[in-house]
């Protein structure tokens, strides 16, 4: 990619991680409160080897790779960052899935303690989110365990999240301890919280408005104007297929 | 010196431009973090609203703490929630939509939560316009009537902070909170007391010179 990596320092302290405050600057404030180690994620649903796998093991067969990816907000702004992680596809595949797994469903965390935004009912807890298993085998999803070449920083959804770079950021959920094949589609958070406004999809569409606010343009951070914003995000190319036939408006 | 005179009336007003002051210090030294565009509209957004509230809070404080003078704060007030609206506007039309009318009369059509901020800033425009010495005068006892118009920008302005939330309320929801209260003394916290004493305290505003209303 030709455009410029965000500074490491805005990506680090404007963050939407309402489990640590609504505000952007708070998860970096709150980010010390997470214990990112030792840490587990629990696999289970329509695979034929389930159960709670050490993070270690879970990343151990698997090679890690930095991709540069454009991240779009669906509050209008985005960025460029570079991730470090391991395509999501591969994962599942080792999990060896059984012909009924249709889906994908993330869980976050759920400790007040540990993440304190979770002490007011802002979302209904744990973070839920979900995708079709097309779109996890999709070579462009990547579940990130750092940045910028470092660890995973709290605040960025340490010490696993997923990075979906054609979806507006919040199907790309952090701090993941659970992993779900199913048949069915997943409830998610923000579909859950206002159905109107954040579909299941939540594909990156500047035709496609969200009912407060235009979709069209975004502001790049560092950028004091907007500039277009591109459908998937500039990835129609590896993704467009996927959707084929489907009405994208009403799947918003 | 008394609470309303022209000492502290200057005082508040130029108290009032510091947040503004402020804030154009940290855009221009890159303090505003990330996004400074959506730090400057969030936050001259925000000092509308509480000037708007701070403006309609003269009349019952004065009537309360029987402190005479503190009315004639509120044009200052009136003036800077005017002033701070506009400039949380013209982000919104220069750095938002590039000037782009299309973008907004489509935003104006499509989006009721920007109807309804704007229809909050063009309320307050004819109160700003109207208050000069000279239209108070001018408009006798109209001035009254019009200016009840801040009251529907209130409304208005706070609907619009609610509406704009993705889904954490309690900020907006703690100013919509004063909004309501200040509503509701201006309905239920007046009986006995006539239109005509606020008339009379506008006229006496206008009064070049006088101390006291």
């Amino acid at each position: 990619m030709d455009e410029p990596q965000t500074p490491e320092s805005d990506a680090t302290t404007y963050n939407n991680f309402y489990e640590m405050g609504t505000g952007k600057g708070d998860p970096a404030r709150n980010a010390h409160l997470l214990r990112s180690e030792p840490w587990s994620v629990t696999v289970e649903g329509e695979v034929a080897r389930p159960g709670v796998i050490p993070l270690e093991d879970f990343l151990r067969p698997h090679p890690l790779e930095e991709r540069i990816y454009r991240l779009r907000c669906v509050e209008a702004w985005s960025m460029v960052i570079p991730w470090v992680g391991i395509p999501l596809g591969d994962v599942i595949r080792r999990l060896e899935p059984t012909s009924k797994a249709k889906y994908v469903a993330f869980e976050t965390l759920l400790d007040p303690e540990q993440l304190p935004g979770q002490k007011r009912r802002v979302l209904d807890w744990p973070y839920r989110e979900g995708l079709r298993m097309d779109e996890a085998m999709n070579p462009l999803t990547l579940l990130a365990v750092g940045m910028y070449g470092r660890t995973l920083p709290g605040q960025n959804g340490a010490p696993l999240r997923l990075v979906v770079p054609w979806k507006y950021g919040f199907k790309s959920i952090k701090s993941i301890v659970r992993i779900r094949l199913q048949e069915e589609e997943p409830a998610t958070s923000w579909n859950l919280s206002a159905p109107r406004e954040y579909g299941f999809y939540a594909n990156v569409n500047p035709e496609v408005s969200h009912p407060r606010w235009s979709q069209a343009r975004e502001r790049r951070i560092g950028d004091w104007s907007k500039r277009p914003t591109l459908p998937f995000n500039g990835y129609a190319e590896q993704v467009a297929g996927l959707y084929a036939g489907m009405d994208l408006r009403r799947n918003f | 010196m008394k609470l309303g005179d022209k000492p502290v009336r200057i005082g508040v007003a130029i108290a009032g431009l510091l947040p503004g002051a402020a804030l154009a210090a940290a855009a221009v030294n890159d303090r505003l973090g990330a996004d400074p565009v959506e730090a400057i509209l969030h936050e001259s957004g925000e000092w509308a609203l509480r000037f708007l509230l701070l403006s309609l809070c003269m009349t019952p404080l004065q009537r309360w703490l029987g402190a005479p003078g503190l009315i004639r704060h509120r044009r200052t007030l009136g003036l800077l929630a005017f002033g701070y609206a506009s400039i949380h506007f013209s982000i919104y039309l220069s750095l938002d939509l590039g000037f782009d009318p299309g973008a907004l009369v489509e935003d104006l059509l499509e989006r009721p939560f920007i109807a309804v901020g704007f229809a909050a800033l063009l309320a307050l425009t004819p109160l700003a316009l109207t208050s000069s010495r000279r239209a108070i005068r001018k408009l006798g006892k109209r001035w009254q009537s019009l200016h009840r118009l801040a009251y529907l920008a209130l409304v208005l302005a706070a609907i619009h902070f609610l509406w704009s939330a993705k889904a954490d309320l309690l900020e907006p929801g703690i100013y919509a909170g004063f909004a309501a209260l200040l509503l509701a003394l201006r309905v239920v916290g007046r009986p006995g007391r006539k239109s005509a004493d606020y008339a009379r305290l506008a006229r006496a505003e206008a009064r070049p010179g006088s101390d006291q209303p």
